[in-house]
């Protein structure tokens, strides 16, 4: 598989994606640049972490109106994967592929731990790797990941099963604990923790490869999960 | 044009000699740009000149070294045809004066340093010291300078993308009104890829690249080298404004654009700015250089030669390039979208010479700029020392009690909410971050080689014995590198003192360098630059003598080796044996400090021909795999070492039992340098290596699942619960600062 890592102004989390993608997980992966109207001939695309555009006026405000983000948004809408991570969350929940917002963390103060998350569905083309209800030991490194909806989209969101991990403690004021939801068509994730940053057993763990690894190897999964969407 | 009086010479902080020596350089009178260019190059912020003359004692080459003092940063050669470029920066007046901005552009501009090398950044270490977070009368105002500083740290290091991994936070009285930030960088590249800041090739274009020039800064350098009076809090405006997310461009773009090879030379623009990039450019290339200043991009209107000479807006950079091939350097800043402009040429007549639409403003010989700035051989007679040589009877009643107390001390606490702040895992090369280790340990993804660092310092020891106290930190630093099992290469420093013109100061500085100097040389960790801060003091009351240290080292890359106890049923060993104590070495201790509120007699005593004996051996037994845990005995001493090996994520404590003549209080706190505590399964094997290398090892107990005991010849000293201590060790902190018993 082929695995695009955009890269805005300001990313700084692209290399690590690129390295767990390229090296750890043995994939081709290749760096987009964010003025390119195209993603290329990639199988899927991550939105990495950092401050991109600075995170200026709101994070993810300004990566809304990059050229590429067109072409992503094109990408989702035609059932390709896409996978948010940390500042990539913000910009998916910016552009409208993803619910809800991230504001800053309940303490007002940047948080990098390894947290334990739960893993609440596998049925998704990020996860099926891994065990329903299984922990991950994943990194956050954030100041803004507090997650928030409105209670309409909260429920619907937990009734269509589509809330992929939660915090197993409450870490920054994320309603319903939440840490990473996928969108209803079933492609496109967002996650404030760094799988990338738990894919060496020398360098964090190798938690967070379980969800990169599902990636690589969802084509199967993920087009059966879309079928049942759409039936 | 404004008239030169004695009043706008004392106001730019030049004295009546060093103005004559303006005036015979010149020839002639200065113009006021010219009189601001010279006093901020001739600051001791710039120029070193009470420190030069002594710094030369220092040891600076070694078989690794590849660059020494002078450029923007020293580099070490690792192998593999992969260098390390690191140094350390002070950014204490700005921090005080406005601590959030004052603290993340002392990040962003020791990350210039390494980048401008050509070396992309890949650590950052703090060293930060505060007055009192729980005095009645300064508490609050320190608790809001540590927060604004993380703050700032947090801001600038996460957004710019270094991990920043490791560190130190102390505090003392001394600091009330003085706090210390020394920022670290290191950053890593190929030997092909090291740039240098010299202004080369005669009729090259002098470009600048990076943020636009504003009046902020203006005589920060100047403001850097004097004492804090009343007036300092209206220096404000003196402190720069950062932008991490402009560093991570202009970081980006100059890595890029150097790859083009069309760039001859590249320099920060750090110290007011233009002034220092021009001249020591030229400087070091023997060439002059002139710029045209209507060619400088400006963020506001009308600003006049002299404050654009003087601005140290920040992300600025000054280059130059091969003639003929600006437009491929151009090409990369307007990609990262950065402003990028010629301003001028590289002359061959070695003069500076600024003007601004043609009219020349400033015309000075580079080398009188950056070389022929007063040097001063500043009397000095014996250090500075308020201290007794007699401190009190120490006599506990409660050794339980007393651990607790210094467990939730502020030196001693768990620093978590400091570094939870900041991102210590971003480009994912940290395997041991901040609070697993004795060192942060990083990788280099290139090679199999992975680099350690530890910043270590001591107010206290310095403030009793500034040359003994100096070689122990460096004894210590050198310890934490090879409890992880790096050797120990190479040496920066921050020496943070008061004011040089008292001679009982100045001399506390020669006896830090001499101890510096001497440490260094018998460890074989040359020193490849620093930086000097002094004037650290505020209405005249100095801050305590505190040189900090940053010492690199290399190890194989491998799963590191925590301080933390693994597993219940090893072999508790400490290496270098229990150690000796008079009273008077008691008296610079944590247990001094916290317990007894008094600061009294001698550092502790150091043997460095044995220091390294045990050094060599603990390397030996972490890079063999024979030990599960090393963490070296410092601050707070052997008690405080158990309990922080205790507080891992498996809270496995120990039963120790010990065999001493010593007062109990001695045995449990003292400080004695040279010992390691060590668990492992093979105790034979660590008793042989300690053998073979002369140093003696007792094995004084085995790891047990949540206790902590000890005790000395049956005799219970402290027996207690680990998980009742760590949560004191926890949140003392955060209790500190949220809410303080005011004293």
């Amino acid at each position: 598989m082929k695995i695009g890592v955009v890269v805005f102004p300001g990313s700084n989390c692209d290399h690590d994606a690129w390295y767990a993608v390229s090296h750890n997980l043995q994939q081709q992966a290749e760096f987009i640049w964010h003025t390119s109207h195209s993603l290329g001939n990639v199988d899927a695309v991550i939105i990495p972490g950092g401050f991109s555009y600075g995170d200026y006026l709101r994070c993810g405000a300004i990566a809304k109106f990059s050229p590429i983000m067109g072409a992503v948004k094109k990408f989702a809408q035609d059932g390709g994967l896409v996978l948010g991570i940390c500042n990539g969350f913000q910009v998916l929940t910016e552009v409208g592929l993803l619910p809800g917002a991230l504001l800053r963390n309940a303490e007002l103060k940047f948080i990098c731990r390894t947290v334990p998350l739960e893993v609440v569905t596998t049925d998704t083309p990020f996860t099926h790797q891994a065990k329903k209800g299984q922990t991950l030991n994943i990194p956050v490194a954030h100041g803004e990941g507090c997650y928030i909806a409105d209670e309409r989209t909260l429920d619907e969101l937990e009734a269509e099963d589509r809330v992929v991990l939660r915090y197993r403690s409450h870490l920054n004021g994320s309603m319903r604990d939440i840490a990473g939801i996928i969108s209803r068509q079933r492609n496109v994730m967002g996650m404030m923790p760094h799988p990338e940053r738990a894919s060496d057993p020398l360098v964090g763990g190798t938690d967070g490869l379980t969800i990169l690894a599902s990636m690589a190897t969802a084509d199967a999964a993920s087009s059966a999960s879309i079928k049942t969407f759409q039936s | 044009m404004s008239k030169i009086t004695p009043d706008v010479i004392a106001a730019h902080q030049l004295t009546s000699a060093e103005y004559e020596k303006i005036l015979s350089l010149l020839g002639r009178e200065p113009t006021l740009t010219e009189l601001g260019i010279f006093s901020v190059m001739w600051s001791e912020h710039c120029s070193y000149k009470s420190s030069r003359v002594h710094l030369r004692k220092l040891p600076t080459e070694s078989k690794h070294v590849l660059q020494g003092p002078g450029e923007n940063a020293g580099i070490i050669d690792i192998g593999d045809g992969v260098a390390i470029a690191f140094k350390i920066e002070s950014h204490n007046h700005p921090s005080f004066i406005e601590p959030f901005q004052g603290a993340a552009t002392g990040v962003g501009g020791i990350l210039r340093d390494i980048f401008t090398m050509g070396a992309r950044p890949i650590a950052v270490l703090d060293s930060i010291r505060f007055g009192r977070l729980d005095d009645e009368k300064t508490g609050a105002r320190n608790r809001r300078i540590l927060e604004g500083v993380v703050a700032g740290i947090s801001h600038y290091g996460n957004c710019f993308g270094v991990p920043t991994v490791g560190g130190e936070c102390v505090f003392e009285e001394s600091y009330d009104g003085n706090p210390l930030v020394n920022v670290f960088a290191l950053g890593v590249f190929r030997h092909n890829e090291i740039f240098y800041g010299k202004a080369s090739g005669v009729g090259n274009p002098v470009i600048y690249v990076g943020a636009k020039t504003g009046r902020d800064g203006i005589h920060g350098a100047s403001m850097a080298s004097a004492e804090f009076t009343e007036e300092s809090k209206q220096k404000r405006p003196n402190v720069q404004v950062g932008d991490p997310f402009m560093e991570k461009l202009l970081l980006e773009a100059c890595l890029e654009a150097m790859k083009t090879g069309a760039i001859v030379g590249i320099q920060d623009m750090g110290a007011a700015g233009l002034t220092s990039s021009t001249c020591e450019m030229g400087s070091r290339a023997g060439t002059g250089v002139e710029i045209d200043l209507q060619y400088v991009p400006q963020r506001e209107e009308g600003m006049t030669p002299y404050e654009m000479m003087l601005s140290e807006s920040q992300e600025r950079m000054l280059l130059v390039a091969e003639r003929g091939r600006e437009d491929e350097v151009f090409r990369v800043f307007k990609k990262w979208g950065l402003d990028a402009v010629t301003i001028g040429r590289v002359t061959d007549d070695g003069i500076l010479r600024v003007k601004d639409h043609g009219v020349t403003f400033a015309e000075i010989p580079n080398r009188a700029l950056a070389d022929e700035a007063p040097v001063y051989k500043r009397p000095f007679t014996t250090p500075l020392r308020t201290a007794p040589l007699d401190g009190p009877e120490v006599h506990s009643s409660d050794l339980k009690g007393d651990l607790k107390a210094l467990l939730a001390s502020g030196d001693l606490c768990s620093k978590r909410w400091i570094w939870e702040q900041y991102d210590h895992q971003v480009r994912t090369n940290t395997l041991a971050g901040p609070g697993a280790a004795d060192a942060a340990v990083l990788r280099i993804k290139e090679t199999g080689t992975s680099i350690a660092m530890s910043l270590d310092g001591n107010g206290r020891y310095c403030a009793l014995d500034p040359r003994e106290g100096t070689k122990l930190i460096v004894a210590e630093c050198c310890r934490n590198l090879s409890t992880v099992g790096a050797l120990p290469i190479a040496t920066t420093n921050n020496l943070n003192f008061g004011n040089p013109e008292r001679p009982e100061i100045m001399a506390q500085i020669v006896e830090s360098i001499e101890g510096l100097a001497e440490a260094c040389k018998y460890f074989e960790v040359p020193v490849t630059g620093g930086n000097v801060s002094l004037y650290n003091e505020t209405l005249g009351s100095p801050i305590l003598p505190t040189p900090v240290v940053g010492i690199v080292g290399t190890l194989k890359t491998a799963v590191p080796v925590g301080m933390a106890f693994r597993r219940a049923g090893s072999s508790v060993i400490l290496l270098g044996g229990l150690g000796g104590c008079e009273p008077r070495e008691f008296g610079g201790t944590q247990y001094a400090k916290v317990v007894c509120q008094s600061l009294w007699g001698v550092p502790p005593k150091l043997d460095m021909e044995y220091e390294k004996r045990v050094q060599t051996a603990v390397r030996d037994l972490v890079s063999s795999g024979v030990v599960e845990s090393a963490h070296d005995v410092g601050e707070g001493g052997l008690a405080v070492a158990l309990a922080e090996c205790s507080f891992g994520p498996s809270q496995v404590g120990a039963a120790i039992d010990l065999d001493s003549d010593l007062p109990h209080e001695l045995l449990l706190f003292h400080e004695g340098p040279s010992r390691i505590l060590l668990s492992t399964a093979m105790p034979e094997r660590v008793l042989e290596t300690a053998k073979k290398n002369g140093v003696p090892a007792v094995e004084i107990g085995v790891t047990l699942e949540w206790r902590m005991t000890i005790r000395n010849r049956n005799e219970i000293l402290i027996d207690c619960q680990v998980g009742e201590f760590q949560e004191t060790w926890s949140s003392a902190l955060e209790d500190l600062l949220q809410n303080p018993v005011l004293v």
